[in-house]
């Protein structure tokens, strides 16, 4: 088996050399995931603490801003009128029905940040206008129109009580 | 003893004949104007950028709780604190204003052409890496632009297909810019101007390689060379006089002329400024962004407006060498292309409403129509002008050219 011929073969030369290419390559590959890795978010930035909110000070037609993990989070008390057109509408460029943004139809909640690049929306009337590159959202916080591609998120939330609400993963 | 000391290195390292080569006796051609000024005023720049930085960062702490206010005692407390905060500051728009003089010119005589397409895209790659570390060093003092700044320029990578999500997480380290996003980008701010030293080497090398292009667009003849020192050190010492005072005048009489006011303000993730504006550096490219109305198309199209200018070596077909000095068209070219880009850097600074909507989205025309009409000009021009007759003088530098010009062998290109 082992005679000189195939010993001296040179392509057994150029797969030995090839493979530890390879695997070198792969190693060094691997190596570099856990410097990738230290960039992503951290285990107590991902555990952020949910945010809980007192809802029964909102009145009818206004709204709170409140701090979920950084993020301002948007609380919307809609008056019947809006609570009424918001039923009859799909929306704009990503449409969705009111009823499955809204656990109660009365409450909004959603992420204040424009899915465009991530101003904050100003409240108007109708709903909300971004000051940065007027991407206009409707009072379920759908877009309209604007160079904004998505609706604004709603978070994970529920309500605790009827007053209260928990925004964040259980 | 000096000369000892000089022949002990020498035997060891090429010292001497380093400094001959490279500076003393470099041959640079002799008809170089001020606009080659330019190359010496970045490395200037960029030494100076490193050195303010350096003692800047003895007092900065990148932690969102500190940030604002060590700035503010940098300011206020450190002995002349002010004076390197402010001249780091106004140094970043310094940069940008030189190195874009410095692209400028070598549109302008079409330098980017054979043997020197390296240097255009070494140059490019400088470009680029300035302006990564002028973004990430505008978070540092966490003021009101600089937290959205970052995070509409980081929410940008959010259009990346399947991955867009993860990725803008990835670059923050949290799920808006927050401390992870401030630490991380002072670690990589202070990272990055020395990959910028390395390049600026590489690019030196390259250009010592092919030497300085000169307004004529073709290699002299030797006797059209003199060496670099004293006259071109001279010349570059001259320059960088005039240059200090334009550049003194800002830092010591109108040093928040490039500090937007809303930075005064600590960051705040809750509100949004009214009016977000990129430092004017980024206008015209941040213009390009907002002409698209389709997200995914604004950031490819900004994207690609600032790496296209890497075609042009190939994009630039002529054979007539010296760029806007000899050919009519493309100079005519060359300055629509630069109004253009003012034009776009004055509509990227207005809001986004009314007729600059329509303006800006002739203006990002126009700069790509430039780029990708170039092919087909410079072919018709240069028949139309070589059957017309090329003018006296560039005939007679073809005929002065030395005859065996090792870029030049074949036929008559540059
Ligand atoms: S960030 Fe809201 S429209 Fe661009």
């Amino acid at each position: 088996m082992a005679d000189s011929e195939i010993l001296s073969c040179p392509n057994r030369r150029d797969f030995l050399g090839k493979a530890t290419a390879v695997v070198g390559a792969a190693g060094v590959a691997a190596a570099c995931w856990p410097f990738i890795s230290s960039m992503n978010p951290s285990t107590d930035t991902l555990e952020k603490a949910t945010t809980e909110v007192d809802v029964s000070a909102i009145q009818t037609g206004q709204m709170e801003t409140v701090s979920w993990g950084g993020k301002p989070v948007f609380v919307v008390h809609r008056t019947d009128a809006q609570v009424a057109s918001m039923k009859n509408s799909q929306g704009g460029h990503d449409p969705q029905s009111d009823a499955d943004r809204v656990k109660k139809s009365e409450w909004l909640v959603v992420v204040g940040v424009c899915t465009h690049m991530g101003c904050i929306p100003a409240k108007n009337e109708d709903g909300w206008l971004c000051p940065c590159h007027g991407s206009v959202y409707d009072n379920s916080g759908r877009i309209l129109h604007g160079p904004a591609p998505k609706n604004l998120v709603v978070p994970p939330y529920g309500f605790v009580s009827d007053s209260k609400i928990v925004i964040g993963e259980a | 003893m000096v000369s000892r000391v000089i022949e002990w290195v020498d035997q060891r390292f090429p010292l001497t004949s380093f400094v001959k080569h490279d500076l003393t006796e470099y041959p640079t051609p002799r008809n170089l104007s001020y606009w080659w000024n330019f190359g010496f005023l970045a490395g200037f720049v960029l030494v100076l950028q490193i050195a303010t930085g350096i003692f800047l960062a003895m007092y900065y702490k990148p932690d969102v709780n500190l940030a604002f206010d060590s700035v503010q005692h940098i300011m206020r407390e450190v002995n002349y604190g002010w004076l390197l905060r402010y001249i780091h500051s106004t140094g970043a728009s310094a940069f940008f204003v030189v190195i874009y003089v410095h692209m400028a010119r070598t549109l302008y005589y079409a330098s980017y052409h054979k043997p020197r397409e390296l240097m255009w895209w070494t140059g490019q790659g400088l470009m680029l890496l300035i302006m990564a570390t002028a973004f990430m060093g505008y978070l540092l003092p966490w003021g009101q632009m600089s937290y959205w700044g970052a995070q509409v320029i980081t929410n940008l990578f959010g259009v990346t297909p399947f991955f867009g999500d993860q990725i803008v997480l990835w670059l923050r380290g949290d799920f808006s810019v927050g401390d992870a996003t401030l630490t991380r980008f002072f670690a990589l701010h202070y990272l990055f101007p020395f990959l910028i030293f390395a390049l600026v080497g590489i690019h030196l090398v390259a250009l010592h390689t092919v030497k300085s292009s000169n307004p004529s667009g073709i290699s002299l003849a030797d006797k059209d060379n003199i060496p670099f020192h004293p006259y071109f050190t001279l010349k570059d010492f001259f320059g960088l006089g005039v240059y200090l005072i334009v550049f003194c005048a800002f830092v010591f009489f109108s040093p928040n002329t490039f500090i937007e006011p809303p930075n005064n303000i600590p960051a705040n993730p809750l509100m949004t400024p009214a009016h977000i504006e990129p430092e004017w550096y980024f206008l015209p490219f941040y213009a390009i962004l907002r002409a698209i109305p389709d997200m995914l198309g604004g950031v490819v199209a900004m994207a690609v407006s600032v790496l296209i200018f890497a075609i042009l070596p190939f994009a630039d077909r002529t054979s007539i060498p010296g760029g806007a000095r000899y050919r009519p068209i493309y100079r005519a070219m060359f300055f629509i292309f630069l109004a253009d880009v003012l034009l776009l850097g004055y509509v990227g600074a207005k809001p986004p409403t009314g007729y600059f909507v329509p303006l800006g989205q002739a203006a990002t025309l126009v700069y790509f129509a430039t780029f990708f009409l170039l092919p087909f000009v410079s072919k018709a021009e240069e028949r139309w002008m070589r059957a017309r007759g090329l003018p006296a003088d560039l005939q007679a530098l073809f005929q002065q050219r030395p005859p065996r010009d090792k870029w030049n062998d074949k036929g008559e290109t540059r």
